[in-house]
């Protein structure tokens, strides 16, 4: 297959690129609900545009109501919301929490994928322990109780928690912390009790949630695929969450880029526009290199990842440390070269600096994926 | 997706014929210089099966297989082409034929040739007769090469031709040469002419130039008085395209070496070398320090991310995809990144790969090869005269 986007594909990223730049734009978005201090975090009349564009459903199968499109697809959209700051749970409901309903039984399926379709539901996921992706090691306890399980332990980084009807959380049922094995995932409600959210506004404008879990007592039927066979289900959920974040660092980096070009060729210092200046040409035109060969490895890491390749894996890691040093490089060039107004809230570039910075540790940042790539290469 | 039938089915007749053509000792890795077949009047094979691969692939076309078959090609589309690459790659076959006139002067002859020229210089080139070598750049004339004044007399129906080139590669081994010529001193860019004349006419002399690596691939090349014919006969002119447009033919040349510099960084199977530089600092009874391994895992994500933008590019290429400066962003990170790579393989080598010419080393390979690859980000085009086309046919920055 052609490492660029098909005729339908090109399609879709006209119109969600269209999309996300009238109705996802940052004065609309980002900054409204910042501004406003939304306890949301996000829009939900354009989270229910995303439904009627058809994005919400776009990974679920269509024997389930969805569209059974592929991350190629996903991230084109994902790209766009990276482009224009466009705050919503995409990612952790449509993309993430979608992929982990794939394996779940019928009754889970059918419980919760029409609120997906719908945008009436939002999800999230809660994988990480700690202020470090660390996935390997699941600290979190479910233990048998009567018919169902009591989940003890503590989630951090559970982003867009606070709206979530339901949130799919990654807990040990046997072994110990750092075992392959003996992970389940389980589906838990929002209102379940001995649970207790903390919601903390990030840099970026997010929120994401501290969770403790204090025996919360879940039915058999909230287990997402077998009792201790969750490995394999988290390994997709992560595959799809990085390939993913990597496909809205792509879209960061852009946005910043174009930001910044369009100024180089604006501002006038010295009686010449800035843009004529090589040293700042030249760190421009590196700086649209990484960014091409980051859409490269992103596409591939995409397009393995929808022939359930074995190769996915490490591409996948490949793709989301590569996205995370590139859009670092935008963001932080962006900043410097706007100068002075660089630094101040009313432009947007630092707006760029902040979600870059809170994407980069979503789903492990450049160091925890350039070391597994060492891993996975047998090094 | 799946490939079509026809496709499936070329991969499989394709994948029978290597497996029955290509001899075992061919699916080695070229490590001497003698591995590599280059062509030409005076060549001599260095194995039987280096022979007989040549043979086999000239005899199929393959030698330049996406080439037209009357031009001595194979007339594979694109897609064909793709996948004999890949399945050429996927047994570790070499190419049987390497040569500047495959690289360069075919595809500016396929471009700006006339039918004539194209049925006798590429049927030559693709059947390895005749070695071409490259006289581009002058003493005088590096980055800013439309400055270069080697000066040919128009004699009527031939042009005398004076001046110096340099870096000319291989030009001691070569038989003929594709060389830019003034023609008209009044006229800068519109005052050249691409001429194509024998080495060895008169008048001719080469001087190779030592490197640092202490190899010698590049040459001073002379001219006292060269004589350069108009014509070789009907409809086969000794100039490429037009008289005092051979700038034209030039920039779409440069454009063809960027992409082959650029590719020069290796393909997929040799991208990455973490495991590889382990494998190395084992042998020699160590273990990778932390911070080199750390190195390294940077490294071979770059490797990897631009291994698919060369996958990528090609694909984009192929359906005129690509923006037309894009070679420009291949070469500049092409030849950074593998710069790179062997900074990084002498760090892992440590004080075994300072050695010069032991036998361990291969005659000082390590060592060879690294001062080498500083020369990829000057030769075709330096990095920063790259970063210059980016930023303004790309990115549409203004002129200083």
């Amino acid at each position: 297959m052609p490492l660029y986007h098909d005729e339908d594909q090109a399609m879709l990223a006209d119109t969600a690129g269209q999309f996300m730049a009238d109705e996802g734009a940052i004065a609309k978005q980002l900054r409204h609900f910042r501004d406003r201090d939304c306890p949301d975090g996000f829009g939900n009349a354009l989270w229910s545009q995303f439904a009627e564009m058809g994005f919400t459903g776009m990974l679920v199968a269509e024997e389930d109501g969805g569209l059974g499109m592929g991350h190629v697809e996903a991230g084109i959209v994902l790209e766009e919301i990276g482009r224009n700051l466009t705050p919503s749970p995409f990612l952790t409901s449509s993309i993430v929490t979608a992929t982990a309903l794939a394996s779940a039984d019928a009754n889970l399926r059918e419980r919760y994928l029409p609120g997906l379709i719908s945008g009436e539901s939002v999800f999230a996921v809660a994988i990480d322990e700690g202020a470090k992706h660390r996935p390997e090691r699941i600290g979190t306890k479910a233990e048998r109780s009567g018919n169902g399980f009591k989940l003890s332990g503590k989630k951090d980084f559970v982003v867009q928690a606070v709206a979530a009807d339901m949130i799919v959380v990654a807990a040990r049922t046997s072994g110990s912390d750092a075992d392959e094995d003996g992970i389940t995932l389980f589906a838990v409600p929002k209102d379940a009790a001995k649970m207790d959210q903390d919601p903390v506004r990030l840099v970026d404008s997010s929120i994401a949630s501290h969770i403790t879990f204090d025996g919360v007592e879940l039915d058999g039927d909230a287990v997402i695929g077998e009792v201790d066979g969750g490995r394999a289900i988290l390994n997709k959920m992560l595959m799809a969450g990085r390939v993913g974040s990597a496909a809205e660092g792509v879209g960061v980096a852009r946005g910043a880029m174009d930001l910044t070009v369009e100024y180089l060729r604006q501002r006038k210092q010295f009686g010449k526009l800035i843009g004529q200046f090589q040293a700042l040409q030249h760190r421009a035109a590196h700086l649209y290199s990484e960014v091409e060969i980051t859409r490269a490895a992103v596409i591939k890491a995409q397009q393995l990842l929808d022939a359930d390749s074995e190769k996915a894996d490490l591409m996948t890691s490949v793709a989301k440390a590569k996205s995370a040093k590139t859009a670092a490089l935008a963001v932080r060039e962006g900043v410097q070269m706007h100068g002075g107004i660089g630094m101040t809230d009313e432009y947007d570039i630092g707006l760029y600096m902040k979600r870059d910075r809170a994407l980069q540790e979503f789903m492990g940042d450049a160091n925890y994926h350039a070391n597994r790539v060492a891993e996975l290469s047998g090094y | 997706m799946s490939e079509t039938a026809e496709l499936e089915s070329f991969r499989q007749e394709t994948r029978s014929w290597l497996e029955a053509n290509c001899p075992p000792e061919m699916r080695q890795p070229a490590i001497e210089e003698e591995d590599v077949f280059w062509g030409g009047r005076n060549t001599e094979f260095a194995s039987d099966a280096q022979k007989a691969w040549f043979e086999v692939c000239r005899d199929k076309g393959y030698t330049v297989p996406a080439w037209p078959t009357d031009y001595g090609g194979a007339g594979l589309n694109p897609e064909q082409a793709k996948i004999l690459r890949q399945e050429m790659n996927q047994i570790g076959a070499r190419p049987p034929l390497s040569s500047f006139g495959i690289w360069m002067l075919g595809p500016a002859l396929l471009q700006f040739g006339t039918e004539g020229q194209k049925q006798h210089f590429l049927n030559e080139i693709a059947r390895g007769e005749v070695r071409w070598c490259q006289g581009y750049s002058e003493p005088g004339s590096g980055s800013d090469l439309v400055s270069m004044q080697t000066f040919g007399e128009d004699k009527g129906d031939h042009w005398t031709v004076n001046g110096q080139k340099i870096w000319t590669s291989y030009a001691d081994k070569a038989d003929w040469i594709f060389c830019l010529v003034r023609t008209d001193k009044g006229n800068k860019y519109q005052g050249i002419t691409f001429m194509l004349f024998d080495m060895h006419g008169g008048g001719v002399t080469t001087k190779p130039i030592k490197l640092i690596s202490g190899n010698s691939p590049f040459c001073e090349t002379f001219f006292d008085d060269a004589i350069v014919p108009k014509s070789y006969g009907d409809d086969c002119p000794g100039y490429v395209g037009e008289i005092n447009r051979g700038w034209d033919v030039a920039k779409y040349l440069l454009g063809h070496e960027r992409e082959m510099i650029s590719g020069a960084g290796g393909g997929d199977r040799t991208a990455a070398i973490g495991a590889l530089m382990k494998l190395h600092v084992a042998k020699e009874g160590g273990e990778l320090d932390p911070l080199l391994r750390a190195e390294l895992a940077m490294f071979d994500v770059d490797a990897l991310a631009y291994s698919a933008m060369g996958e990528k590019f090609l694909d984009e290429v192929k359906v005129g995809k690509a923006h037309p400066a894009q070679p420009n962003m291949m070469k500049y990170a092409g030849t950074e990144l593998n710069k790179r790579r062997h900074e990084l393989m002498m760090s892992a080598g440590g004080s075994r790969s300072l050695e010069w010419d032991s036998d361990e080393t291969g005659g000082g390979k390590p060592s060879r090869n690294w001062l080498r690859t500083k020369a990829n980000s000057i030769e075709g085009g330096t990095s920063e005269v790259m970063l210059n086309v980016i930023s303004k046919r790309i990115l549409g920055l203004p002129d200083a």
